[in-house]
């Protein structure tokens, strides 16, 4: 069997991944296992797969604008991330926050925390769990022509916010 | 640090008698990391060794880690790293590390906490059998007052942020190692493993990820940690255990009833190589001591002390048997001190019954 990148050398190893409920299959040389960042000698993280892999033969399709993209706090580059399969800092989250998105989906299905909160994010929490409820609330409203409705909520979503922004202020 | 004062200690995790032990030991482990602080693997040398010297200061200040001993990689040996892991106590790259990394572990070994291992804090809770709860209450309580004393990096949107996006959210992996002899001579482990994928877990071998499964042991895991309860995931996890334990029972019984002879006489070679050999290379010992365990758990040999088993897995890992030399070992040298050790132990813990059907 061919390597399916190169497409010339016989591939010599040999990736299986059960993502999402299906298997994937890779089959690599050695040569451009290890130019795509994968250490041949050490085991594969479902990670690795979905940021390196998304198909055979899409390794490094990615547009330039994300290929230059690096963390402001801990300036690490998209290119690192892809390669080690690992984020720099916390805030790494956000600046790769859109290319995470469909990995997160891919790994956990889901994409909101619904776990333990740390006893000084709880009020911080609640308020964004609140705000999150109105903002549907109030789509599904205007979609309803409810227009009363909608007034109501928009205040109750504006004073909600600075509320929340006066509390961040003081912490 | 010298971990010789762990060698003559039973691990926290093994139980005390394999009485039906199908689930051997559970774990439940949490990622947490700084807030405003690069993680481990990018921080750079200094920063770590800042991150480490402050965590290792504060950390012992937790109720659950209150009579813990504080260990630096820098300070101890390769061999003594090793014995750690062997122990469960730290991974293989944590082993790996020098300065700026360590490990907290509790007296009884029950809790260990990791330092700049992947992330800045991994903590975990180990029990004996299946007692996932109890070891996720005692994660949780230290979770818990470690968030007194640090700010943890936390996102409303996605719970814990973490260094590898695969435990972000709750940053728990929960896990029961499992010994299944009767599901792998059925050929259905496989099986049981392809399903475990369909429905979001995951099965490794004995060392955790990456490792071979020798010895018909299976470690049992979630994969999911965004978007879940901890309680729910532990749920679903202690009832799909509980779901393969029923399996494998049946296994067993289908494994005597079609070959009765056969299941004796594996049992029986397997008693009578681990008391009377002189080499025995590691993957050998794990192997045999599986169909040991068979046969006591399903009452074909009765030893006088159950719990020897359990001892003998670990001992006769390559840095438990150099420690307990006083040296190192080379190959031929540790296959013959581990099977010294084994004939030892059981001659200590001899057969009681020959055939006792239950």
């Amino acid at each position: 069997m061919k390597c399916a990148l190169c497409k010339e050398e016989e591939a010599t190893i040999h990736l299986t991944q059960v993502v999402d409920g299906s298997v994937k299959k890779v089959h690599l040389c050695e040569g451009c296992a290890a130019k795509s960042g994968f250490d041949v000698h050490s085991p594969m993280s479902i990670t690795d797969i979905l940021l390196g892999l998304g198909g055979p033969g899409d390794v490094g399709a990615t547009s330039p604008k994300l290929t230059d993209l690096s963390c402001p706090r801990c300036h690490l580059r998209r290119i690192d991330f892809k390669k080690t399969g690992r984020l720099g800092c916390p805030t790494c989250y956000e600046t790769f926050a859109e290319e995470l998105e469909p990995v997160l989906k891919a790994m956990h299905r889901k994409t909101r925390h619904r776990g333990k909160v740390p006893a000084r994010y709880e009020s911080y929490y609640e308020t964004s769990e609140r705000l999150e409820a109105l903002s549907q609330e109030l789509t599904r409203a205007i979609e309803q022509e409810n227009y009363e409705d909608a007034a109501r909520l928009r205040d109750e979503i504006k004073s909600l916010k600075s509320a929340s922004a006066e509390s961040a202020e003081e912490r | 640090m010298n971990t010789k004062q762990y060698i003559d200690q039973s691990s926290a995790w093994l139980p005390d008698d394999t009485g039906g032990g199908i689930a051997i030991s559970s774990r439940v482990r949490l990622a947490r990391n700084l807030k405003d602080q690069s993680f481990p693997s990018w921080a750079g040398d200094d920063a770590c060794l800042n991150i480490w010297q402050q965590l290792s200061a504060v950390l012992p200040e937790c109720e659950v880690l209150a009579d813990a001993q504080v260990v630096s990689m820098e300070d101890i040996s390769a061999l003594d790293k090793q014995v750690l892991f062997e122990r469960h106590l730290i991974s293989r790259e944590q082993a790996e590390r020098k300065s700026g990394a360590g490990v907290i572990i509790r007296g009884d070994e029950s809790v260990a906490v990791m330092v700049n291992e992947e992330d800045h804090i991994r903590l975990q809770s180990l029990r004996p059998g299946l007692a996932l709860r109890k070891a996720w209450e005692t994660a949780d309580a230290l979770d818990s007052q470690m968030e007194e004393i640090l700010d943890f990096a936390f996102s409303a949107q996605l719970g814990h942020l973490t260094a590898c996006p695969s435990n972000v959210g709750t940053g728990m992996r929960a896990s029961v190692m499992l010994h299944t002899p009767g599901l792998v001579l059925m050929d259905e482990m496989n099986a049981v493993i392809k399903g475990m994928a369909k429905i979001g877990l995951a099965v490794r071998g004995l060392w955790g990820e990456g490792s071979e499964s020798a010895g018909n042991m299976f470690q049992v895991s979630n994969q999911i940690t965004l978007g879940e309860r901890e309680e729910d995931i532990i749920q679903t996890l202690d009832q799909i255990v509980l779901e393969i334990i029923e399996h494998e029972k049946n296994a067993r019984w289908r494994v005597f009833e079609q070959n009765e002879q056969r299941v004796h006489d594996q049992v029986g070679r397997a008693y009578g190589v681990l008391s009377n050999a002189h080499i025995l290379n590691s993957k050998e010992a794990l192997d045999l001591l599986s169909y040991l365990r068979l046969g006591v758990d399903m009452g074909i040999v009765k030893l006088k002390d159950e719990a020897v088993i359990n001892e003998l897995l670990i001992a006769t890992q390559p840095g438990h048997l150099q420690k307990m030399q006083g040296k190192r070992l080379k190959a031929h040298e540790r296959d013959v001190a581990r099977a010294a050790l084994v004939r030892s132990k059981l001659q200590k813990s001899p057969k009681r019954a020959n055939r006792k059907k239950s």
